[in-house]
This record gives structure tokens, C-alpha cells and sequence, in this order.
């Protein structure tokens, strides 16, 4: 039970996000580029202020998915850091802590582009 | 048969004006909210098998994510993505998987531009901005608390 609880949790939360985002590419005609940037800024703010980091402990993925996630990602990489390095830490920590997914990211994007071609939009 | 409570042409006209937006944007909002809660949730598995592998602490969330951006990476690349997109809106471009298709969908449009400034360029039309944004806020995060930890204890 409440194995299922968490996955519920991490649909509504999640889901909760992604129409925040929606309702602002309605309201406001933000691109998707703006709204992305808006969301990790967002995630590394909330999680700077200690707002965000209830969420992920309550949430799981659902916090941690969207975009935010990986500002609160990049976040705590620099706070936790700074803790075990100083000063320093602020400017590895963020990086180090998100490395695989980055290098990720432009690993599988680079493999892509070389083997798809481009589709007609839908 | 009367009519108790008669409409004009023009104002029906109005009334239907006003009220369809509305739905159209409430209809964006649940698909935008089932298909962003039910990457989470994918999210939420791939943690747990994580967990069955015996990933540390650590390395669990990394799996999540790198699953994560490769499936994006591939859907975009079969085109499938696309079309999530176009059903679900945010609900598809705010989870990784978006940040994925947002790396991947531009060097694959301008791969004929070549492999430095085409491919090599554009997979960071989109990624370029969010990491620059994201790491330097992160970067003010760590001073503000590196500056402000003493006081906090």
C-alpha cells in the first residue's frame, strides 16, 4: 500500500508541475527554451531557500523529473560542496553532482543526430 | 414549444467565444498533467530497479536521469516525441525527458549544416541556456550558504 502511495505521490506532484508549466505557455506564450530555463532557475532557488528539498522527501521523482529537479540537483551538488570543500565547492559542486547526466545528454543527443534523419514536424 | 429563455445570434456567439478557450486550456492542463505525472512515475520505478541493483545512494538517481534522457534521446530520434509533444505540451518539454529532446531535436535538424557548427552547435541551442542559468545559480546558491553557514548553525 504504501509502496503504491509513492508512485501516486510522485504522479500528482509531477503532473502538478508540468501544468504549472502548461498554464504559463498559455497565459504567456513563453517558449519551451524560457519555460526550461525558468524551471531550473526556479528548482535551484526553491531549493537554496529550503523549500524544495520537503518536496523531493515527499514526492520522490515527482519532484526530481521535471526540470526543477535538476536545478534542485544542481543546488544541492554546491551546498553539499561547499560543506565538504569550502568556497571551491561552490563552483564544482553543481556540475560534479549532474555530470553523468549531462555528459548523458550530449552523448545520446550526439548518437542521435548522427544516426536519425530529421522528421516533418506533426 | 416556447422559449423561456432566448439567446441572440450575436451573443450566443459571444458566450461561445468566451467559453471555449477555457476548455481548450483545461483540456491542455490534463493532458499537460497525465503526461508529466506519468513520466514521473516512470521516474519512480526506475529509482525503485535502481534500488533492486543495488545502486548506491548516489548512483541511483543518475541511472533515473540517464535512463531517462536516453529514452527522450531515442523517442525524439524516432519522431515519437514530437508527437507526445504536440498532445501533451509542458507536459512533455518541463520532465528530463524534455531537456533530452530539447539537446537532441536541433542537432539532428541541422546536421546538413555539418558536424562542428551543425550537430556540434546545436546541441546546445536549448541546453546552452539552461546550463548557463542553472549552474551560475547554482554557483550563487553555494556562496550565499558558504557565506551564511556559520550563522546558520
Amino acid at each position: 500500500m504504501s509502496q503504491l502511495l509513492i508512485y501516486v505521490k510522485a504522479f500528482a506532484v509531477g503532473g502538478l508541475i508540468c501544468t504549472i508549466g502548461q498554464i504559463l505557455m498559455q497565459t504567456t506564450k513563453l517558449t519551451s527554451a524560457r519555460i526550461l530555463v525558468l524551471f531550473v532557475v526556479s528548482g535551484v532557488v526553491l531549493t537554496g531557500l529550503g523549500i524544495y528539498k520537503p518536496l523531493v522527501d515527499f514526492a520522490g521523482a515527482g519532484a526530481t523529473v521535471p526540470l526543477c529537479g535538476f536545478g534542485y540537483s544542481l543546488a544541492m551538488g554546491a551546498i553539499e560542496a561547499v560543506n565538504r570543500y569550502g568556497l571551491l565547492g561552490a563552483l564544482a559542486g553543481g556540475v560534479t553532482r549532474n555530470a553523468a547526466g549531462i555528459s548523458a545528454a550530449i552523448l545520446f543527443g550526439l548518437l542521435n543526430a548522427l544516426i536519425f534523419k530529421p522528421h516533418a514536424k506533426p | 414549444m416556447t422559449q423561456k429563455n432566448p439567446i441572440k445570434p450575436d451573443e450566443y456567439r459571444r458566450l461561445v467565444a468566451r467559453m471555449t478557450p477555457h476548455s481548450r486550456h483545461l483540456r491542455g492542463c490534463l493532458r499537460a498533467f497525465w503526461v508529466g505525472g506519468a513520466i514521473c512515475t516512470l521516474g519512480q520505478a526506475l529509482g525503485a530497479l535502481g534500488e533492486r541493483l543495488e545502486l548506491s545512494e548516489a548512483t541511483a538517481p543518475m541511472f533515473t536521469s540517464v535512463v531517462l534522457i536516453f529514452l527522450g534521446t531515442l523517442l525524439t530520434g524516432l519522431g515519437v516525441y514530437d508527437r507526445i509533444g504536440k498532445y501533451a505540451g509542458a507536459g512533455s518539454i518541463v520532465p528530463i525527458t524534455g531537456f533530452a529532446n530539447s539537446v537532441c531535436a536541433p542537432a539532428m535538424e541541422f546536421r546538413r549544416e555539418g558536424i562542428v557548427l551543425g550537430i556540434g552547435a546545436k546541441l546546445f541551442t536549448i541546453a546552452g541556456p539552461v546550463l548557463v542559468y542553472g549552474i551560475t545559480a547554482s554557483i550563487a546558491v553555494g556562496v550565499v550558504y558558504w557565506a551564511i553557514r556559520g550563522w546558520l548553525m
